[in-house]
């Protein structure tokens, strides 16, 4: 194996990032932000250009560290998944930048401050972690790369530096760190086993075997650790409601992906033959699991950021479904067919819509100076943008025409279809009402009438309200960018009968949810106030209870160890071949 | 029983210890050392991996503590971290306490440190 043509790339995409790090760093907090300026459109340019490199060569770009080929040396390589995971994060990272330059700019005259200059390095920080976790080839460097990510997230939770906050960040801390022992403990475990970590050499010699199940359960967890899947999500709805909004943008849209990818790596490219459908299963149901239980929990949060925290519990979920569906048709192995590329979009997809949603649910907050959802009445006459930045965001999130969760969505159906597994059909299809649900909620009250005009205590900058726009719109419109890699016969016109239907199905279906589980009635009025309305309540605040009880430290804990030594089970259970 | 064995099952006792410490601890400074046992059984686990794929001749396998020097670095990177983020939430709320049930008041929950 050799270093390919434009294989410097990938070491720019690494460096890049790090060097505005360092160079900020040393330069101070006014030049922080002027090093981030100048590293957004290059790093951007660099992500579009191993695009580049990977769609004129056709294969895998590889860069060999030092000239030393692996197993020795270490190699970066790109692959499809990474050159759009680089290219999704680059383009959010840059919205992102430009919606923070007025919440964390250094005006001239203006004394510099602590948490703009830790914000920008921080930013860079996240995104030179993100691209190694995109390009690593091996599993040590990832290790180093993930806690690299997590080292850079965690900070970004506390810069305000409130106890609240602080005490997200502590909690968000340890149990990553948990999660990344057991990584690491696995990636021991079949370096003992095989004598490499390198992901191709590894795929080559791993066989379905003690050692490698051991290593799959433990890595497997501790990866869904950091990545917040249900019931291992005790860590995120305080640090992504807490944070800044420019922040959890970062955090919700773009740090939870980096472990997911990993997740993905490891199943598909690391041990496609080890897992077994069981196992996926048990993935895929607990994707299922955070679809309802962080949906209706959305739907009972009385603050919008901590509604936007949940309603990322529920999309994270999402991410999972696809892997029972991306089993081949004897069963045997995982491959890279139609239901991960409908996973990548979906990821893409979301990290477009929610780094929106968080940057107009912050917009909204910082104009009202609070943001209870009951109170949000005449806010979309006051900031219509913003207002339609939420819906459109919804939107995209609902998988409506053309957003890249609508395609994601046909591609897994497909596949769910094609393997028989109609249980997942019924989540992809209903939990796109559970979606409807809070957005639902949110537009109704915004867009409610007020007698008196509603009182901004900020007027929040143009330049950021667009930056959110442009970042909802392009994950509306994301399935015309998919449109070389997938059939266009996928996609059709928004208002034709056989889309509108299940459209305005999937809307009804988020109104009535929002009805029956919200904790205030939807419409101001208490004409619903009848003994379905007490019964649904109940069930919701059940619900809110069990969310609790699973968020406190030692129940988190012992789920960890106990779905580690569920997936080990499952993984033993293989089917006839 | 070989030395690589009677290593292995230290490392084993180490990891479980320290996840049990790191599940019953409520204290986050406990739950911080639980992390550095659990981390240090993973690192004589590799140190004992790396004795045994020894057996080509040479005194032991290189590239594992290659690899253990960067897992202490990162490790240790991370407790200092941790203790940052702990120091500064006794300076900010006086508590240390992990429970966000927790009304955040200062001068409650005294008995935690």
């Amino acid at each position: 194996m050799l270093t390919t043509p434009g294989g410097w790339l990938l070491l720019l995409a690494v460096l890049a990032p790090f060097v505005g790090v360092l160079a900020g760093l040393a330069l101070g907090a006014r030049n922080a932000q002027r090093v981030a300026t100048l590293t957004l459109p290059v790093g951007l340019a660099v992500a579009g250009g191993i695009a580049w490199t990977l769609v004129q060569s056709g294969d895998t770009v590889v860069y060999l560290l030092g000239g030393w080929a692996p197993p020795l040396g270490i190699a970066l390589r790109a692959d499809g998944l990474s050159a759009a995971m680089l290219l999704a994060v680059a383009v959010v990272i840059c919205g992102i930048g430009v919606y923070a330059v007025a919440d964390f700019g250094s005006p001239a005259g203006m004394p510099e401050k602590r948490a703009p200059f830790v914000f920008w390095l921080l930013l860079l920080a996240v995104w030179g972690s993100l691209n190694l976790v995109f390009v690593s080839g091996d599993l040590f460097t990832l290790y180093v790369a993930l806690e690299l990510l997590t080292f850079s997230g965690v900070p970004l939770v506390c810069l305000d530096g409130r106890g609240e906050t602080l005490r997200a960040a502590l909690r968000y801390l340890l149990f990553a760190l948990a999660g990344s022992l057991l990584y690491l403990l696995g990636a021991v475990l079949l370096y003992g086993g095989y004598g490499t970590l390198d992901i191709a050499l590894l795929a080559g010699r791993i066989h379905p075997e003690p050692i490698a199940w051991a290593a799959a359960a433990l890595m497997t967890v501790g990866l869904l650790a950091k990545t917040a899947l249900f019931p291992l999500h005790i860590w995120l709805p305080p640090a992504h409601a807490g944070a800044p909004a420019a922040a959890s943008a970062v955090l919700s849209a773009l740090v939870v992906k980096g472990s997911w990818f990993l997740v993905v790596r490891l199943w598909f490219d690391v041990m496609p033959g080890v897992v077994t459908i069981p196992a996926a299963q048990l993935l895929a149901g607990l994707g299922a699991a955070a679809i309802v239980v962080g949906s209706i929990v959305a739907l009972r949060q009385e603050r919008l950021k901590l509604l936007v925290a949940y309603s990322t519990i529920a999309q994270i979920g999402y991410l999972f479904l696809m892997f029972p569906l991306a089993f081949d048709a004897s069963g045997t192995a995982l491959v890279h067919g139609a239901a991960l590329t409908g996973g990548l979009l979906q990821a893409v997809s979301h990290a477009t819509a929610k780094a929106g949603m968080f940057m107009a649910a912050g917009l909204i907050y910082a104009a009202l100076g609070h943001d209870r959802i009951a109170d949000l009445g005449g806010v979309a006459r006051a900031m219509p943008v913003t207002v339609l930045t939420f819906a459109v965001s919804g939107l995209a999130l609902m998988g409506v025409v053309p957003s890249g969760a609508y395609l994601a969505k046909k591609l897994l159906l497909e596949s769910a279809d094609g393997s028989g597994q109609w249980w997942w059909t019924m989540v992809l299809q209903g939990g796109a009402a559970f979606t409807a649900g809070y957005v639902v909620l949110v537009l109704t009250n915004a867009l409610r009438r007020t007698t008196a005009p509603v009182q901004l205590v900020k007027r929040v900058s143009r330049l950021s309200e667009f930056a959110a726009l442009a970042l909802a719109v392009s994950s509306l419109l994301l399935a015309f960018a998919a449109l070389g890699p997938v059939p266009s016969s996928l996609i059709s016109n928004p208002l034709l009968p056989k889309e509108l239907g299940p459209t305005l199905l999937v809307v009804f279906g988020g109104v009535l949810l929002a009805l029956g589980l919200s904790r205030r009635a939807l419409f101001g009025a208490d004409s619903i106030d009848g003994p379905v309305r007490r019964v649904t309540v109940a069930v919701g605040s059940g619900f809110e209870q069990t969310d609790a009880f699973l968020r406190r430290w030692p129940s988190a804990s012992l789920a960890l160890l106990l779905s580690a030594a569920l997936f080990g089970a499952l993984l033993l259970a293989r089917g006839p071949h | 029983m070989t030395a690589a064995t009677l290593f292995g099952l230290c490392a084993a006792v180490l990891i479980g210890v320290g996840l049990y410490g790191l599940i019953v601890n409520p204290h986050p400074l406990r739950k911080i050392l639980s992390f550095n046992v659990v981390g240090s059984g993973v690192f004589l686990l590799f140190g004992a991996i790396a004795h045994r794929g020894a057996a080509a001749g040479m005194g032991g396998d290189p590239v594992p503590q290659a690899l253990l020097i960067t897992g202490i670095v990162v490790a240790f990177s991370a407790t200092a971290l941790a203790v940052a983020l702990l120091l500064r939430l006794f300076d900010e709320t006086g508590s240390v306490t992990l429970s966000s049930d927790a009304p955040a008041k200062t001068g409650n929950n005294a008995g935690a440190h």
